[in-house]
């Protein structure tokens, strides 16, 4: 199961079983989505009365065939954990054999139940959501394409077939981003996602290309056995590829600037796809490939720089934005952070990064869908400046939402303290630098949540006139109460270490490390500067009427994260404009410079052959003349060549 | 091998019913009907010559007689791996262009007068028979002569229907396509030079693959037919006739011209430029790979640019065509499989963007990108297939043109990793033309349609549908199981690049490590 | 082998004028009757030849020359009695029309 490593960490090595029994249903998890979202797109408006229930039914099936499946695995050996199912081959050319195979671990068993779990939580609140949007069918049908995709991102024994996942749920991300494609505001939102992600792509795809030129194989399998043979170069080569290719998927630093646009999309979207489960790929890729990274420590590296930044770069845009739905995108963006720290930390921080991403998928996802809920009884406004005293008028999606913000902030006890406290007390351990700006990102989000949770919910009634705000029904207030027990009790999942040992196979065992100090100090360590952040947000907003315009005389600080800390203006002046330009010259210059090339000497054949005709002059004894002259001139040419 | 002469019925089929067309006095619709049947009639021919191809490779079904035997000039025609996989496209495409185009005689944007719809047909079948016959001639005359023929229909048919200009894109079209071939006859003429030379003079490629020519006289052939092939795939710079041509003339013409005709370019590269001049072609590679990048690159820069949906999908193709030729000198096995998956893929994806284009020209009146826009709004089913075909632009996993996408790339990168990493750039900035074109088009406000035009506000009408399905099919379904195509393919590249000398790299890392692995398991028990 | 330098001899001087009356003259009749002339030295010079070769190839020759001389005429003349019909005028001058 394991192969050493030159520094004497032992690097787990995929070593899977075939499927028998239950687990030969493994493709179904995937099947019934896929084929619910077929349905839908084919049967047309036929499937219109009932898509939306079949949509669910198949998410929830999926679910159930997951329970079942985890269930199975954890009755079976340690060293049996690993199951691999071979549906067929996909390619077959020269030495490159790539199979659609279904890989069932202890990791990817755990996003089959986040994805499937919590997407059917949220089919079942998109039901009363988009009640009232004539293309409901349509909604559920891409969201079938989504969970099947994602499903098929985290089985994929071979990094073909992720990516083959990876792109479908980009697509998935693109149509839904641009639903209400009417606005021409969303249908640049999903362009924008689709290309910024693209980039990432080519991370991914040379990553692809490295691994088979170095292994003759993309399967997890081969490499994970003969990663060690590989050179330091190559490795890190590879770990810096999967890193592009995290950073898009992740909206990592410096790919990061189509998350807050994604926003556009309507709000079960952003819960499922860009908070609980899309988002979070790119740290699964970077779990996955762990086999890569531990022999890669420069690239390890590389993932900590960037996680760091964009757990601080997440963290100040979320103080600064009014549209709660941006709040929360700004947040999603510094967790990621945290688990792409965790994930960057190697063996000590993978269990974690993955504990992080499925408590982050609970309480992202419930205050997402407590968003939508919010902006479901006020007329679709997102401005939180507009908010105010809601929890009186929405009491359900208040306490559920405040379950997910004392989770978020890490209040004791909740699901985030514990994973997010164990990625700060990791990171302080093993790289100090990044531990202190995780440290500093969890008194910033203590600050952004509260002010978020004050906007809203607390102070006065800052409605426009003739909104009325209501609670949502319970089709979707059900989702999110189970999804707020969850973000309570997510902590559970690291009782008796119990995730950590879990991932042990896949990830590896980290060794013994004694902290410098005892745990509960960098404990409460977190908690004070939390607490700090909290105050600092209860001074300057819970105690201060909010006014119900932006101010604009704010300090050049505020203004930065307002703008998203200029991503934007970055990516237009490096990259947009520049490529503006050449491409308006290379059009114009195809047709005038390219092009003019052969018109032009066509052109001159034309003008040469206007003079010449001159010579036609119709007087047929010069015709004769010319004739008579080159006889004389061919016999006087064959009289000199042969004398 | 059985009697009966497959081949060349399959050839002779859709000529015969290009003849008998015009005859026909009949009504529009009567002729419409007839050419589908002889496409439909030749499509099911083609697919018994599958059926009965052996797929270990090698030259099958062949017929050979002697023809000019002074100059050692035979009809012989043959099927491989290569030539299998094209005539089937040719094949499906026809019968797909022809139901698509079924009303395209009432008039296409201007609605002016056309061509007749016979006329249509007839070129049509002609063009079929011989780009049919381009693909099974196993003699390099005979090649040289149907390659050249392929013209006369080509030219008609842009000239003769499409928008205005038309006419000067079929000569534009034409110009470049005759100095291509100018060329072409040079090397036709070099090749029996150098086959009478050493015996008895022919042009059967078995005969002209056992040539022993010489450096500097194999670098001369081998430069006169790329360039005709260049010409003809196309590649930059001679790629302008491309952008001209399927912006004036009508979808199911620009189907025609660059899923089928063009494919002669690249067909052209691996038969003839590797098969018999394997030692120039090694001494050509990175010539033609810098080539091949800046088609890559330039034509998706270019097509990004265009507002004509047309022009912009024609320069499209410059892109894809960059990529197979990439993947053709990258002489690895993936590379070879890859360029010839690319040639079905880009057949079937860049036909279904072109028909669907035309489908919404056709309801817009205008091919203008600015005068369009939320089209999805009014026309659902129409705008989804225009994505889907934009995806497959753009190589989305799921569907067939990401199989060869990713094959070529990987060669690329097995090649040079910089060239593989100037290759995959391209499909960023693909993902950037095709979906900026569907959000321009598609999203947003809807506009009005230019007032006259007939068929607006309607979305696809069962007839269109039909004529499309196939090609969607085929993208998904061999995006999901892609080894059909690949067992028709594969034998043939691995024969071609023994021809040529090369063999593919082994991996860096090549011990299938089952005994060290089982060593470190033992190890980890003992810790 | 016989000397045939003065057939040869005479046959270049009846081309010469021949050619000459084809140059300088304007009226058509005397243009194809030096075309004639020119024709009629071809015919001598190859049967001159082929006396000296000792065989009948130039002399086969002469009647394919004569055979298509006769052709010639025919249509000749009916195209210069055509025009003369319609112009009135036989000068090869006057008939221009046909430049660029």
């Amino acid at each position: 199961m394991f192969s050493l490593s030159e520094g004497g960490a032992s690097i787990p090595v995929v070593d899977p079983v075939g499927a028998d029994g239950v687990f030969s249903l493994l493709w179904l998890v995937i099947a019934l989505p896929l084929a619910g979202a077929a349905i839908l797109l084919l049967g047309g408006r036929r499937t219109d009365a009932w898509g939306h229930w079949l949509g669910t039914l198949t998410a929830v099936g999926s679910f159930v065939l997951s329970l079942v499946l985890f269930v199975s695995l954890t009755g079976r050996e340690e060293g049996e954990r690993q199951v691999v199912q071979h549906l067929y081959d996909w390619m077959r050319v020269g030495d490159l054999t790539v199979s659609i195979d279904l890989l069932l671990d202890p990791l990817s068993v755990l996003f089959l139940l986040l994805i499937t779990g919590v997407g059917s939580l949220i089919h079942v609140y998109s039901i009363g959501y988009m009640e009232h949007d004539p293309r409901r069918r349509r909604f559920f049908a891409y969201l079938n394409l989504f969970v099947a995709a994602m499903l098929m991102l985290v089985l994929s024994e071979n990094y073909l077939g992720l990516f083959l996942g990876w792109e479908g749920v980009g697509l998935a991300s693109y149509l839904l981003i641009g639903f209400w494609q009417h606005k021409p505001s969303a249908a640049a939102a999903a362009k924008k996602a689709f290309v910024v992600n693209r980039v990432g792509d080519i991370g991914l795809s040379l990553g692809i290309a490295l691994f088979f030129v170095t292994f003759g194989s993309t399967s997890f399998t081969v490499i994970s056995a003969n990663a060690s043979g590989a050179s330091d170069g190559v490795l890190t080569a590879l770990g810096l590829l999967l890193l592009l290719a995290a950073c898009g998927k992740s909206a990592q630093v410096p790919l990061q600037s189509w998350l807050l646009d994604a926003m556009e999309g309507p709000t079960p979207v952003s819960a499922l796809i860009h908070a609980a489960t899309m988002v979070t790929a790119g740290v699964y890729l970077v779990v996955r490939s762990n086999f890569v990274f531990e022999l890669a420590p420069h690239a390890q590296t590389a993932v900590i720089v960037v996680a760091t930044v964009t757990l601080l770069w997440g963290a100040v845009i979320g103080c600064a934005k009014d549209d709660i739905k941006k709040a929360l995108a700004g947040s999603t963006m510094s967790q990621i952070g945290y688990m792409m720290l965790a994930a960057g930390l190697g063996v000590y921080g993978y269990a974690f990064a993955i504990f992080h991403l499925i408590t982050h998928g609970f309480f992202k996802a419930n205050m997402f869908l407590g968003a939508g809920s919010v902006m479901h009884g006020m007329d679709d406004d997102v401005d939180m400046r507009r908010y105010g005293a809601l929890r009186s008028a929405m009491p359900v999606t208040f306490l559920t939402f405040a379950m997910g913000y004392l989770a978020i902030i890490g209040f004791p006890g909740f699901s985030g303290f514990w994973s997010k406290d164990k990625i700060i007390e990791t990171a302080l351990i093993e790289s100090p630098v990044a531990g202190v700006g995780a440290l500093i990102g969890a008194g910033v989000t203590g600050f952004y949540m509260t002010r978020l949770m004050l906007m809203t919910f607390f102070g006065e009634k800052r409605w426009k006139d003739g909104v009325h705000p209501h609670e949502s029904p319970s089709v979707m207030t059900g989702p999110l109460v189970v999804l707020a027990a969850l973000s309570v009790l997510g902590g559970l999942l690291y009782l008796g270490h119990w995730i950590v040992d879990w991932l042990s196979p896949v990830v590896g065992t980290a060794p013994e490390h004694e902290p410098p100090v005892p745990a509960i100090v960098i404990t409460l360590l977190v908690l004070s500067v939390v607490a700090v952040g909290v105050a600092t947000a209860w001074l300057l907003v819970g105690k201060r009427p909010v006014p119900t315009t932006a101010p604009q005389d704010v300090s050049f600080a505020t203004r930065a994260a307002r703008a998203d800390l200029y991503g934007d203006a970055i990516n237009e002046t490096l990259v947009v404009n520049p490529g503006r330009h050449a491409t308006a010259g290379l059009t114009r210059g195809d047709r005038t410079l390219v092009d003019g090339l052969f018109t032009g000497s066509a052109g001159v054949t034309a003008a040469l052959g206007g003079q010449l005709r001159k010579l036609q002059n119709g007087f047929v004894r010069s015709y004769a003349l010319s004739v008579v002259g080159g006889v004389v001139l061919v016999v006087g040419a064959l009289l000199v060549v042969n004398l | 091998m059985s009697d009966v002469p497959w081949l060349s019925l399959l050839v002779l089929l859709p000529l015969v019913g290009a003849v008998a067309v015009p005859f026909l006095r009949g009504s529009a619709a009567l002729t419409k009907q007839v050419g589908l049947g002889v496409s439909l009639a030749t499509l099911a021919l083609a697919v018994a010559v599958a059926l009965q191809y052996d797929v270990d490779g090698g030259m099958q079904l062949t017929e050979t007689h002697d023809w000019i035997s002074a100059f050692g000039v035979h009809y012989a025609l043959g099927v491989d791996g290569l030539g299998l996989l094209l005539v089937l496209l040719t094949a499906v495409l026809v019968p797909v262009v022809l139901l698509a185009s079924w009303r395209d005689d009432e008039g296409y944007l201007d609605g002016r007068a056309q061509g007749s719809a016979a006329a249509f047909v007839a070129w049509t079948l002609a063009l079929e028979a011989l780009s049919l016959a381009v693909f099974l001639a196993t003699d390099v005359f005979l090649f040289y002569v149907v390659f050249e023929a392929t013209l006369v229909p080509a030219y008609f048919l842009v000239g003769g229907f499409g928008r205005a200009g038309r006419s000067a894109a079929a000569v534009k079209f034409l110009m470049f396509q005759l100095a291509g071939g100018l060329v072409l006859l040079g090397g036709v003429i070099g090749l029996y030079v150098v086959s009478a030379q050493q015996g008895t003079p022919s042009y059967l490629l078995s005969d002209l693959a056992a040539l022993d020519i010489d450096t500097a006289a194999g670098r001369w052939l081998f430069a006169a037919f790329f360039i005709a092939f260049a010409i003809k795939a196309p590649l930059f710079p001679v790629h302008t006739w491309l952008a001209d041509t399927t912006e004036r003339a009508t979808p199911g013409t620009a189907v025609l011209l660059v899923c089928v005709l063009d494919k002669i370019g690249t067909f052209g590269m691996l038969r003839f430029c590797l098969g018999l001049f394997p030692e120039a072609s090694q001494w050509a590679t990175p010539l033609v790979v810098v080539l091949a990048l800046v088609s890559i690159v330039y034509g998706a820069l270019v097509a990004i640019g265009q507002d004509d949906l047309m022009r912009l999908i024609g320069l499209t193709s410059l892109s894809h065509f960059g990529f197979i030729t990439l993947g053709i000198f990258a002489l690895s096995s993936q590379g070879g499989t890859g360029a010839i998956l690319y040639m079905v893929n880009h057949g079937l994806g860049t036909a279904a963007l072109f028909l669907v284009a035309g489908y919404v020209v056709h309801r817009r009146g205008t091919a203008s990108i600015r005068e369009m826009g939320g089209v999805e709004k009014v026309t659902p089913v129409l705008a989804g297939l225009f994505l889907v075909a934009g995806l497959a632009a753009l190589g989305l996993p799921g569907l067939s043109t990401f199989v060869s996408e990713m094959l070529v790339i990987i060669a690329a990168f097995q090649y040079a990793w910089y060239v593989g990493a100037v290759a995959v750039t391209g499909i960023v900035l693909a993902a950037i033309y095709a979906l900026w074109m569907y959000q321009r088009t598609m999203t947003g406000p809807t506009l009005e349609p230019v007032p006259g035009t007939v068929r607006r506000e309607r979305d696809l009408s069962t007839r269109e549908l039909v004529a499309v399905a196939p090609l969607f099919v085929g993208l998904v379904l061999f995006g999901f199981y892609p080894m059909p195509l690949m067992e028709a393919a594969d034998p043939y590249v691995g024969d071609l690049l023994s021809q040529v000398g090369v063999t593919d790299d082994p991996p860096e890392v090549s011990a299938p490590a089952g005994a060290e692995a089982h060593s470190d398991t033992a190890e980890e028990g003992e810790n | 082998m016989d000397d045939v330098t003065p057939y040869i001899v005479l046959s270049t001087i009846l081309f010469t004028i021949g050619s000459v009356g084809v140059l300088t003259r304007r009226n058509a009749i005397v243009v194809f009757m030096c075309v004639e002339l020119m024709l009629n030295a071809c015919n001598l010079a190859l049967v001159a030849f082929a006396k000296q070769h000792g065989n009948l190839d130039g002399q086969v020759a002469a009647f394919f020359v004569m055979v298509v001389a006769a052709a010639e005429v025919v249509v000749g003349l009916a195209i210069i009695m055509t025009i003369f019909r319609t112009r009135r005028s036989a000068s090869v001058d006057d008939a221009s029309l046909l430049k660029y």
